[in-house]
């Protein structure tokens, strides 16, 4: 009988070029994806051993990381070292005949927003990127994880990674999401459950009926954070719903070409009863609003909760860890985290700054005012959201609520542009991290849904998104 | 790269949890296009107040933390951003070995493609050696990765496993794009047998 396979064993299996006792697998590389901040030192080192791009084809940039979100500074960068990164990866891309979605070009954007939305990504495939956030990909049945510099190189080189094989761990949710409930409450409570390190070496596979209930841009959501709980990737089997989403997208297959496609994408998913190293099952139905409170993504709690104290850490380690934090956040044990006010909030990056998280936070604060204490920045993804967000009339929303509406990038997730935290300030943020000084120097992040992170604006503070009152025309 | 045969030296102690790419070095100095010079930023935020002065409590500013070339630290150290610019930060300090019971995966990677040696120990060890750190100053280790083992001179002598593909590139410091480029042929006929199916 023939070994029973998972979805990550069919893809990797069919993408090895060569196995070798003792030493990592080369597997081939169907989609490089290159941004400003970890290539140049990649292009730097072929130029220095005098090798070449292999497959230029199969590459595609885009700037994103350093890239300012205001409409005149985005042309004219006055930070001089972050022009210098995007000039040396216009420079790169054009001498290497890489294609590159420049800013202006309308296909500009987070390099995991516009993979899948220009159909570049699609199931089955392998996709790398140097950046720990191309897990997202996983969410049309790839397998996409992030790398090095050193590993671009060698992607950019030999079109290859060397990777030993991962462990799989498959994570099963039962139910239907309750309304107020998203992806992002889902895969922040995923981290709370399996601990920041508990996903090292694995590739997690998600599944279950709340999964297969998802859109794309939800299983994008939910893949996007594997990579903090330490997964290598994160996958979702392929479905009618992935095929939706694809069809006559600019890159994905067209006419005979398609049906082919679909054919193949069709005997992705795993056979039955195929064996997962761990397994996983999360009760989908009982998911609450969640809202981060500590320096990494595992430290959260429902937004009805309390502040936990240093005495609920299960170590003494824990312990030391909860109190640091607390240090940090500048919060007091026992706090309701809905009396927690907030300066300001943050909707965008590649984890929810897609048209439907644009969408549900509109409705959210459609007819409302951002509460007075609290400035308000919306991201959109990448060019082509921005422009659909605008004919929906979403930005007219924002802005007439007292919100900025600003062009596309990563913007505050990661603060490498001149969108930072101020020190102590604390903010409601729809993206990944919230490690120490993520978004600025002492500044405060709490990882929360897009709806959740609207209605904190218009409150001044955390709120309970179930009980709000939409105003809905 | 440099290779990693035998080294000794001053062990930093830096025993926390969950140590992130973020912190090993902050994004604002991210935007270098070289590999060099990022050691003066290593763990920035912590070991500079926010006017650029050091911070004299931090232990890379102590007098024997600035010598150190072995750092030990809590569980999942390199959490958090692929960027390489963690392992070029420690490299570029002067650091040739990091000491912890465990790390994420992408960094693993940057550290042997940079020639830095990740030992994975057992919590009991890494808590003695950080104890000893923080009470002998200087307190210096000798690795061994031939033998694969960290002796200390107070008694201590514990061994570790490094996967037998990691060791080799690192007691050789061979670089991997030119071992994989030897194997051009069998990525050429891959393409070609993807090609025509």
């Amino acid at each position: 009988m023939q070994k029973l396979k998972t979805l990550f064993d069919r893809v990797w299996d069919a993408h090895v070029v060569l196995e070798r006792e003792g030493e990592p697998t080369l597997l081939y590389i169907d989609l490089h994806l290159v941004h400003e901040v970890t290539s140049p030192q990649a292009f730097e080192g072929l130029r220095l051993a005098h090798r070449k791009v292999r497959r230029p084809d199969l590459t595609f940039a885009t700037v994103d990381h350093n890239i300012p979100t205001t409409s005149d500074e985005r042309f004219h960068i006055k930070d001089q070292i972050a022009a210098q990164q995007i000039t040396a990866l216009r420079r790169n891309c054009e001498s290497a005949g890489i294609p590159l979605f420049d800013v202006g070009s309308g296909r500009q954007g987070i390099v995991h927003v516009i993979g899948p939305e220009l159909g570049l990504t699609q199931p089955g495939t392998t996709v790398v990127c140097g950046d720990s956030h191309t897990s997202t990909h996983g969410a049309f049945g790839a397998l996409a994880f992030g790398i090095g510099t050193s590993e671009v190189e060698h992607v950019l080189a030999t079109q290859c990674v060397a990777q030993t094989k991962p462990r799989t761990m498959r994570i099963s949710v039962s139910g239907t999401l309750p309304e107020g409930t998203c992806a992002k409450d889902l895969i922040l409570d995923i981290i709370r459950q399996v601990g920041t390190d508990g996903g090292t070496g694995h590739v997690i596979e998600y599944a279950g009926e709340a999964v297969r209930a998802l859109t794309m841009e939800e299983r994008m959501t939910l893949c996007n954070m594997s990579i903090e709980c330490g997964a290598r990737a994160g996958m979702v089997a392929p479905d009618e719903t992935t095929f939706a989403y694809l069809k006559g997208r600019p890159y994905a297959p067209r006419g005979p070409a398609w049906d082919q496609a679909l054919e193949r994408w069709r005997s992705l998913p795993g056979d039955e009863g195929a064996r997962f190293d761990r397994q996983l099952s999360v009760d989908g139905a009982r998911l609450e609003p969640v809202v981060t409170w500590g320096t990494n993504p595992g430290m959260s709690a429902p937004v009805t909760a309390r502040i936990p104290k240093p005495d609920d850490g299960r170590s003494a380690s824990e312990r030391a860890a909860i109190r640091a934090a607390l240090e940090y956040m500048g919060l007091q044990a026992g706090t309701r985290i809905e009396d927690i006010a907030l300066d300001r909030v943050f909707i965008g990056s590649c984890t929810n700054g897609r048209l439907e998280d644009l969408r549900v936070a509109a409705k959210v604060i459609r007819g409302h005012k951002i509460h007075s204490d609290v400035t308000v920045l919306v991201v959109p993804g990448s060019e082509a959201v921005k422009q659909a967000a605008e004919r929906e009339g979403l930005d007219r929303i924002f802005r007439e609520a007292g919100a900025e509406w600003r062009e596309p990038g990563c913007s505050m997730c990661l603060g490498m542009n001149p969108d930072i935290l101020a020190p102590r300030q604390r903010c409601a943020s729809t993206s990944n991290r919230n490690f120490e000084g993520r978004q600025g120097r002492e500044g405060r992040t709490h990882l929360v849904s897009p709806a959740v992170a609207a209605a904190s604006a218009v409150a001044g503070h955390f709120v309970d998104v179930r009980g709000w009152h939409y105003k809905d025309s | 790269m440099q290779p990693f045969r035998r080294h000794r030296g001053v062990v930093a102690p830096l025993h926390r949890e969950n140590i992130d790419t973020d912190q090993i070095i902050p994004k604002q100095h991210l935007k270098r296009i070289e590999r060099t010079g990022f050691g003066a930023h290593l763990f920035s935020d912590w070991r500079y107040h926010p006017d650029g002065t050091p911070r004299p409590d931090f232990v890379l500013n102590q007098e024997h933390g600035r010598t150190a070339s072995i750092l030990v630290a809590g569980k999942n150290f390199g959490c958090g951003s692929s960027r390489e610019h963690a392992a070029w930060a420690l490299s570029d300090f002067g650091f040739r070995a990091v000491i912890a019971p465990s790390y994420a995966d992408i960094f693993r990677n940057n550290a042997g493609n940079n020639g830095l040696l990740v030992i994975e120990a057992p919590e009991t060890v890494v808590q003695r050696i950080a104890d000893h750190a923080h009470h002998k100053r200087p307190y210096e280790l000798t690795i061994d990765l031939e033998a694969m083992t960290i002796a200390d001179e107070f008694g201590l002598v514990a061994s570790f496993k490094v996967e037998p593909f990691r060791r080799h590139r690192l007691l050789h410091g061979l670089d991997e794009i030119g071992m994989t480029l030897m194997h051009e042929a069998a990525i050429a006929s891959f393409e070609k047998r993807r090609e025509t199916a």
